[in-house]
C-alpha cells in the first residue's frame, strides 16, 4: 500500500544508532528501493538524543517530511521529540522489558518487543537494536534476509560468528512480531530488480577527488567535514596518494599548497571555523597563482555555533573572505551526486586558472545518504585538465632573455604557463608579495597594476569560457520564481508537488555556482515575484542576487540548524507569494 | 641542469636588501654551497621560506621557492617533499618565524620526521619590524617593546626539537663559514628532519648576540669529541645554559623518514588523463 514509508530509530548516542540505521538504509537500497537518510545528532559522544531516520519509495525521494511510520525508540525521549510526526497508522517498536514505562499515546500501534532478552538469546545485548531492525521487517513485509548483506558488511571485519549471530538476532525480531501480534498497518515494502548505491556528500566529494587525481590531502578533523578525510585515508593510498591529519587547519591548508606547487592535484576540506583559520593562506595561494580546491562543508555559525546543524551561513565568508582581494571560484553543490561532479570540475578550474576553488557544501549534503544508479558517477566521463602545464620541451618559449622562467607572465587571458619543480630551467620564486612575471617582489606601481589586472583576467575568461548555469525544475512559463543555492533542491523540487495542488505554479533555478555564476537579470526580470530560499538568517544568496539584478526579492530564510521539509517549505513559499515586496 | 652544478647557480640575480655584514648573507651562501656539495641543482630543489629578514632568502637564492605566510613555512615544505619525494627540500626562516608564530608548526614537522632540512636564521631579534623581542632574546634584552627586557626566559629551539623526537639537530654560526656549510650538507644528508638553528647576528639591532660574542664564545663539538649518537650526552649540550655550541648535537641512526614510513615513493605530479581505470570500484563500494 504505502510505497513511501518513513522509518527511524533514535536513542542516546553511543547506542549504535548511526550504524543500524545505516544497515536497514543498505538493505533497501539492495532491494532495489529508494533511499533518503537524514540525522538529528548533538555535539557529543555518548548520551543526548540522536537519531537516524530513513525515507523510502519505489521512487526517488530528495527531502525529509513530517510523517514518521515506524519509530524505533530506545527511550522515552525518542518517542517526545517524534510525537508530531507520528500518525494514526504509526508503530513504535520499544522493549518493555527494560526499565522505562514508554508513554505511547493510544491511537499509535505500540509494539513491545524484549529487544535485550531476544539480542542475549542470540548471542548478546549488544544486538538489541538488530533485533528491532527485524521486528521492523516483519512490520513492513520486508524480508529480513535484505539484512544479511548490510550485516556482513557491518560485521564482516570482526568475524563469522558475529555476523551469524546479527543475522540470528534479526530473525528473533521478525519472528517474535510474528508469533505474538496480529495487525495489519498496510505497509509492503516493493523490492525492484535495481541495485542502488548508497552515500553521502562527504563520501561524494571525497570520491570526485579520487577520480579527478587529488593525490594529496592534508585536513584537520571538523563536523561535518571529517567524512572527506575519512573518506580518502586508505583510498587515496591506492593510488600512490597520502593523506596528512595536519596539527590545525593553517598547517593544512600551507600543506595543501605545498602539494599543489609541487605538482600534485591537492585538497583540504574543513568547515567555517577552519575557513576562518585558513582564510590567511587563502590570499597567498590565490596571489601565487596556485590551484588548490578547499573544500568547505558549512555547518551552524557564527564562532562554534551549532557544530552538528545545518546552515548556508559562509556564502559570503568564501565569496569575499580574505584581506585585500583575491580572485577565486566559488562552486557549490546541490545534491549529492553534484557534490561528486563538481569536485571534478573544481580540480579542473583550480589547474586551468592556476587558482583556489572553494567547494561549498552544507550540513545537510554532507551528512544525508541517498541512494543512486551507480552509473550516476560514471567515471568514463571524468574528464581531467591541467591546464598550461609545460614541461622541458615547451618551457622554452616562456624563459625571458636571460633564460628565466616567466612564471607570472601576464598573458592576454591572464592564465600562465606553469612548471613544477624537476622541469628544467622552470625554477622559480613565488610569494604572497606583490611580484613580477618572474615571481619576484615589487612595488612597481605599473606592475602592481599589471598584475592585479592579469590575475582578475582569470576571472574573465572563466566567466566566457565555462558555462555557469543553473538546474531548472517546475513550469517554466511560471511568473512565481523561486532561486536556490546548496542543499534545498531537492526539498523545492519536492514542494512543487504541494504548490501545484494549491494552483500555484512556480519555476525553480537552482544554482551551484556562486562565484563565477549565471546572470539571473533575464530570469528576475521576466518573473511576477522573485523568491529567494536559503539557510541562513540574512539572505546572503538574495542580497547577490539583488546586486546582479537590481531588483528586490523576497526571500525565504531558516536557521532553526534543521534543514526545509518539503511541506513547510511550500506552505512558506505559498504565504511569502502574498506578500507584498519589500520597499527599496 | 648537468652534473657539474656548482654553488654559484644556487644565487639569483637579484641583489639582497640585507644590511650590510648581516649574518643572513654567511647563512645563504653555507645553504648554497651544501646544496651544490650534494649534488642537487636549482631544478630539483624546493626552497620554503618564512616571513622577515630571513624569509628573502628565497629571492636571493635560485631554484623552486614558495615565500608564504609567517611561521607556516613547514607546513608547505612538508607538503612539497609528500607530494614529491624526489624532490630535495628545504626551509628557512628566522627564529621569531619559526619559534614564535610558527613554533606549533616546528613541534609537529619535528615529531613527523619529514625528510627536509630546516635552517632558522637566528639572530635573537626582530629586525624587519626595527627591533623588538623575539622568542630567543635573552631575559633582560632591552628593546623597543620590552624596554626592561622581556623578563621570560628565551625558548630552547634545540630543546624543543630533542622533547619533539628530532633525529637531527644542529646549530652552526653563519661567520664559520666552513663548519657552516658542512654542518647544513650533514642536514641535507639526514634522512629525516635535519634541524639546523644558525647564529646569524643582527648587526643593526643586536648589540649583545654580535659576531664577536660567539667567536669568544662558541665551543664546537666536534673539537670536545661529542658522540651525537649519545642521546644523553646531546641533553647535556642541548640543556646546558652556560656555553654556546656549535656542530651536530644529536643524529638518530635509525632515523626513518616520513614519507617513507607511509609507504609513499611515487611522484604525485603524474596522474592520468581520466579517473584511474579501476575507478568504478570506487562507486561499487558504496552497494
Amino acid at each position: 500500500m504505502t510505497e513511501d514509508l518513513n522509518w527511524a530509530i533514535g536513542g542516546e548516542a553511543g547506542d549504535g544508532i548511526d550504524s543500524t540505521g545505516k544497515i536497514f538504509a543498505q538493505a533497501l537500497s539492495r532491494a532495489g528501493r529508494h533511499v533518503f537518510t537524514s540525522k538529528d545528532f548533538a555535539s557529543r559522544i555518548r548520551g543526548g538524543y540522536t537519531a537516524y531516520k530513513i525515507r523510502t519509495s519505489t521512487d526517488r525521494v530528495q527531502s525529509v517530511v513530517d510523517r514518521l511510520d515506524i519509530l524505533v525508540a530506545l527511550t522515552q525521549r525518542t518517542i517526545d521529540e517524534n510525537l508530531d510526526e507520528l500518525h494514526e497508522g504509526s508503530a513504535v517498536i520499544y522493549d518493555g522489558e527494560r526499565s522505562w514505562d514508554a508513554e505511547i499515546p493510544d491511537e499509535i500501534t505500540a509494539v513491545d518487543v524484549p529487544l535485550k532478552t531476544l539480542a542475549e538469546e542470540a548471542g548478546g545485548a549488544i544486538m538489541l537494536n538488530v533485533v528491532a531492525l527485524g521486528a521492523a521487517c516483519e512490520i513492513t513485509g520486508f524480508d529480513v534476509e535484505y539484512l544479511d548483506e548490510s550485516l556482513e558488511k557491518r560485521f564482516g571485519g570482526k568475524g563469522s560468528k558475529i555476523v551469524e549471530n546479527n543475522r540470528e538476532a534479526a530473525r528473533k525480531g521478525r519472528d517474535y512480531v510474528r508469533e505474538n501480534y496480529d495487525f495489519d498497518l498496510g505497509y509492503e515494502l516493493d523490492t525492484t530488480d535495481n541495485d542502488y548505491v548508497l552515500l553521502n556528500g562527504d563520501e561524494a566529494i571525497g570520491m570526485g577527488a579520487l577520480a579527478a587525481g587529488c593525490r594529496f590531502y592534508a585536513g584537520y578533523p571538523i563536523t561535518p567535514a571529517t567524512n572527506v578525510m575519512e573518506y580518502l585515508t586508505g583510498r587515496i593510498e591506492q593510488y600512490g596518494g597520502h593523506v596528512v591529519q595536519a596539527e590545525d587547519e593553517l598547517s593544512a591548508i600551507n600543506m595543501a599548497l605545498g602539494g599543489a606547487r609541487a605538482g600534485a592535484r591537492s585538497m583540504t576540506a574543513t568547515s567555517g571555523p577552519g575557513i576562518d583559520l585558513m582564510t590567511e593562506t587563502f590570499g597567498l595561494v590565490a596571489t601565487s597563482e596556485t590551484p588548490l580546491v578547499i573544500v568547505d562543508v558549512m555547518r551552524s555559525g557564527p564562532s562554534t555555533g551549532m557544530p552538528t546543524k545545518q546552515e548556508q551561513g559562509d556564502l559570503n565568508m568564501t565569496l569575499y573572505g580574505g584581506h585585500g582581494e583575491i580572485p577565486r571560484f566559488v562552486v557549490a553543490p546541490t545534491t549529492i551526486d553534484e557534490c561528486f561532479w563538481k569536485t571534478v570540475e573544481a580540480f579542473n578550474y583550480a589547474e586551468k586558472y592556476q587558482t583556489p576553488v572553494y567547494v561549498v557544501a552544507d550540513l545537510a549534503l554532507a551528512v544525508t545518504e541517498q541512494t543512486f544508479s551507480p552509473e550516476t558517477f560514471d567515471m568514463d566521463a571524468v574528464e581531467i585538465d591541467r591546464g598550461t602545464l609545460v614541461d622541458d620541451d615547451s618551457i622554452g618559449e616562456w624563459l625571458d632573455e636571460q633564460g628565466r622562467f616567466r612564471a607570472h607572465a601576464a598573458t592576454e587571458d591572464g592564465i600562465s604557463p606553469r612548471a613544477i619543480p624537476g622541469t628544467t630551467d622552470g625554477a622559480h620564486m613565488s610569494t604572497g608579495l606583490e611580484h613580477d612575471e618572474l615571481g619576484r617582489r615589487t612595488e612597481d606601481t605599473e606592475v602592481r597594476v599589471e598584475q592585479v589586472d592579469k590575475r582578475n583576467r582569470k576571472v574573465e575568461t572563466a566567466k566566457a569560457e565555462e558555462d555557469w548555469d543553473y538546474r531548472e525544475f517546475g513550469d517554466e512559463d511560471a511568473e512565481n520564481l523561486v532561486i536556490s543555492w546548496g542543499s534545498n533542491e531537492g526539498a523545492l523540487v519536492e514542494a512543487l508537488e504541494y504548490l501545484e495542488d494549491e494552483g500555484i505554479d512556480v519555476r525553480i533555478l537552482s544554482v551551484p555556482y556562486i562565484f563565477p555564476r549565471p546572470d539571473l537579470t533575464d530570469d528576475v526580470e521576466a518573473a511576477e515575484d522573485v523568491i529567494v530560499v536559503e539557510c541562513n538568517a540574512t539572505g546572503q544568496f538574495a542580497d547577490v542576487i539583488e546586486h546582479d539584478t537590481l531588483t528586490r526579492v523576497k526571500r525565504v530564510n531558516k536557521y532553526t540548524g534543521v534543514r526545509f521539509k518539503a511541506d513547510e517549505l511550500a506552505d512558506a513559499i505559498s504565504t511569502k507569494l502574498s506578500e507584498e515586496v519589500p520597499a527599496q | 641542469m648537468s652534473s657539474e652544478v656548482r654553488f654559484t647557480d644556487f644565487k639569483s640575480d637579484k641583489q639582497p636588501t640585507w644590511c650590510p655584514g648581516c649574518g643572513d648573507f654567511g647563512t645563504m651562501n653555507g645553504m648554497m654551497k651544501a646544496l651544490a656539495n650534494t649534488g642537487n641543482d636549482p631544478d630539483n630543489t624546493f626552497l620554503v621560506a618564512g616571513i622577515g629578514c630571513s624569509g628573502k632568502i628565497g629571492t636571493y637564492m635560485h631554484s623552486y621557492a614558495l615565500h608564504g605566510v609567517h611561521g607556516r613555512a613547514l607546513p608547505v615544505a612538508t607538503g612539497v617533499k609528500m607530494a614529491r619525494p624526489d624532490i630535495e627540500v628545504m626551509a628557512a626562516g628566522g627564529d621569531g618565524d619559526g619559534y614564535s608564530i610558527g613554533a606549533g608548526h616546528f613541534v609537529h614537522a619535528v615529531r613527523r620526521n619529514v625528510d627536509m632540512t630546516y635552517v632558522v636564521m637566528d639572530n635573537r631579534i626582530y629586525g624587519l619590524t626595527k627591533g623588538q623581542a623575539s622568542p630567543t632574546s635573552r631575559s633582560d634584552f632591552e628593546t623597543s617593546t620590552t624596554p626592561e627586557g622581556p623578563q621570560q626566559p628565551p625558548v630552547n629551539p634545540l630543546a624543543l626539537a630533542l622533547a619533539a623526537g628530532a633525529t637531527f639537530i644542529a646549530q652552526s654560526f653563519a661567520s664559520d663559514a666552513l663548519r657552516h656549510a658542512e654542518i647544513i650538507e650533514e642536514a641535507i644528508e639526514h634522512d629525516g628532519f635535519g634541524f639546523v638553528n644558525v647564529f646569524s647576528p643582527c648587526v643593526t639591532f643586536n648589540d649583545v648576540d654580535t659576531y664577536d660574542y660567539f667567536r669568544d664564545t662558541l665551543v664546537d663539538l666536534e673539537e670536545e669529541g661529542h658522540d651525537r649518537h649519545d642521546l644523553e650526552a646531546a641533553k647535556e649540550v642541548i640543556l646546558d645554559a652556560d656555553k654556546e655550541y656549535q656542530g651536530v648535537m644529536y643524529q638518530n641512526e635509525n632515523s626513518v623518514p616520513y614519507h617513507e614510513q607511509h609507504g609513499v615513493t611515487e611522484n604525485m605530479a603524474d596522474i592520468p588523463d581520466g579517473a584511474p581505470e579501476n575507478a568504478m570500484d570506487l562507486v561499487r563500494e558504496f552497494y
